[in-house]
């Protein structure tokens, strides 16, 4: 049996049975990673002395226990702006080239109280900045489904870390699509969970009130076992909170309404994406989920009103970089300590993060707020309450995650604009705070391409809190097309 | 357009040494990306309130008590300080 092939509840079911120990679990996806991480780059660093170790300890408890947590021997990876104690934490930066973390994630935190073993850390956007993994400044991360492409951004190390088999599950996170468009890219799930469900304490922040932790997996189920396992209220994020229950969460097909909004299926998007989308949502429709057209009128201007607030918040946020407590510095090379500052951050930052620094100080500038960031800000109000309308009388939404498929590497890093145009179907998501699930429905195989062709994500979007629903009505489809 | 001198007084602000030639490259990215983000300006916003957090955000407070955790800690993070004195960051003097 290979086990790198299994799911987390059959690793699970495994353990439990004897069938294989932890070790052996660790051992395979080692040698996975070992095999394919040379052409993929899904890993920034691995540490193999601490994961057979945590292997160990989790052998130890699965041999003194008849029940122990689902993620219990279960190996994983976490996105490289997640602090692991004592491991590298470099966000992708050459600012954070030489930073030790000093404490744990508290989504980290729970899975080692679920005695989880951590693989390594993963390759992302510097920042969690961009699309594609590109701009990361320690090379791009390939996609394992055709590695002259991108395997999406920013978390493109850890959708294709899962995709290549090289962990059992990632965590990511996503601050306007930086979880679902990899997941897209790679084809596994991948949930943007609401704001404010999961801690943010130890993730290095990009923007404040867009940021959210969630998983990537191979099955929607996956991505709710480690979700249940990360959620909840940390006394160290005043932010979040705990996820309420849904009451009636029994869900009847025949009940179920699903809204599809007519602005996300006009000029841009990739006919061959857009058709196996239509499929996706025919297959609901025959399964007896009512299907309606909706409209969110300021769709247009999500994207506009997100490249603003991002980098706004990012340029505050990325101003603690400065040479003095930590990170990469030139305190040493200079002897005024405005060019500490100045030198520091012209050399440690890369291209895009020092971009977006810029649109955010001058949106942020006297004379350019009200203009901007305020506006923008407004616009905001309109994005959400265009959803709170749409969720009056449907239970969900379905999008495309992309309009395009997974592109060639270095085919949009010269222009920023095109980049960002790929996030056009999932910022409006973290403007509004709502959940949001990325599941692979279907392959294009394009011409030029031989193999297996490249995976297509349907976006589940839901109400606030409402992580649940959405989870379920991602694993209707995996039920029956398994 | 935005010009160049704007481009040099934003990188000041935002505390990066630019070159010359990444002024010329910031100059032209910035003013296509702010053009793009010009279609903000349709939207009729006169009577919106700003959106700042998704939802209602509440202050959270907490007793003001030595946190013997944070203490241990103290070590670790100033042992991430590129220069440092006894218990202090060492910062170059300002005042001349």
């Amino acid at each position: 049996m290979d086990l790198t092939e299994l799911t987390i509840r059959q690793a699970h079911e495994g353990l439990k049975k004897k069938e294989f120990s932890a070790l052996e679990i660790c051992r395979s996806f080692l040698d996975n990673v070992k095999k394919k991480d040379k052409e993929i780059s899904a890993f920034l660093n691995t540490n193999e002395e601490l994961s057979l170790s945590l292997a160990k300890d989790a052998d130890e408890i699965i041999s003194k226990n008849k029940d122990f947590p689902l993620l219990t021997g279960v190996p994983c990876a976490i996105k490289d702006n997640m602090l692991v104690e004592g491991l590298k934490c470099t966000a992708g930066s050459r600012i954070l080239d030489n930073y030790i973390a000093p404490y744990n994630a508290t989504v980290v935190e729970k899975l080692k109280k679920e005695n989880a073993v951590i693989l390594g850390k993963t390759n992302l956007d510097e920042f969690a900045m961009g699309s594609s993994t590109e701009n990361s400044a320690f090379g791009p991360t390939r996609n394992p489904h055709d590695t002259s492409r991108v395997p999406g951004g920013s978390s493109g190390g850890s959708a294709a870390a899962v995709a290549a088999e090289e962990c059992l599950f990632a965590l990511g996170s996503d601050t306007g699509g930086s979880i679902r468009l990899p997941a897209s890219f790679c084809g596994v799930a991948g949930l943007k969970p609401t704001y404010g469900a999961v801690s943010r304490y130890g993730l290095i922040a990009f923007a404040s009130s867009l940021d959210q932790i969630g998983p990537l997996a191979k099955t929607v189920e996956d991505c709710q076992i480690v979700f249940d396992a990360i959620k909840g209220k940390d006394p160290l994020d005043s932010t979040s909170v705990e996820t309420p229950k849904i009451e009636n969460c029994k869900l009847k097909i025949e009940n179920l309404r699903i809204g599809v909004p007519k602005e996300y299926f006009v000029k841009g998007i990739d006919p061959e994406v857009e058709k196996v989308i239509k499929e996706a949502i025919k297959k609901y429709e025959e399964m007896g989920v009512k299907i309606e057209e909706v409209s969110l009128p300021n769709t247009k201007y999500a994207l506009p009103c997100y490249y603003i607030i991002a980098p706004s918040e990012a340029s505050a946020n990325l101003a603690r970089y400065d040479g003095i407590k930590y990170g990469m510095s030139e305190a040493e090379k200079n002897s005024n300590l405005l060019d500490v500052y100045l030198n520091t951050r012209g050399k440690g930052f890369g291209a895009e993060v020092r971009r977006r620094i810029m649109l955010g100080t001058y949106s942020l500038s006297s004379g350019y707020y009200e203009a901007y960031y305020l506006r923008a800000q407004k616009v905001r109000t309109l994005v959400k309450r265009d959803f709170e309308k749409v969720f009056q009388k449907v239970d969900a939404i379905f999008t495309p995650v992309s309009p395009v498929l997974p592109f060639k590497i270095g085919e949009k890093i010269e222009d920023p604009l095109s980049m960002y145009l790929v996030d056009v179907y999932t910022v409006s998501i973290n403007l509004a705070g709502l959940p949001a699930l990325s599941l692979p429905v279907g392959k294009v195989t394009p011409h030029q391409n031989g193999g297996g062709g490249l995976p297509v994500g349907l976006q589940i979007i839901g109400k606030p809190f409402e992580e649940e629903k959405i989870l379920k009505v991602g694993k209707l489809f995996q039920e029956i097309h398994a | 357009m935005i010009s160049k001198d704007e481009v040099k007084h934003i990188a000041k602000l935002a505390r990066l040494a630019l070159t010359e030639k990444e002024v010329e490259k910031f100059q032209k990215e910035l003013s296509s990306i702010l053009n793009y983000v010009e279609e903000l300006k349709e939207v009729n916003v006169s009577d919106i309130a700003a959106t700042s957090h998704p939802f209602e955000a509440k202050n959270v407070v907490r007793r003001d008590e030595e946190n013997k955790k944070q203490i241990t800690n103290n070590k670790k993070l100033l042992d991430l300080a590129p220069e440092k004195e006894k218990d202090y960051l060492k910062v170059k003097s300002i005042l001349r």
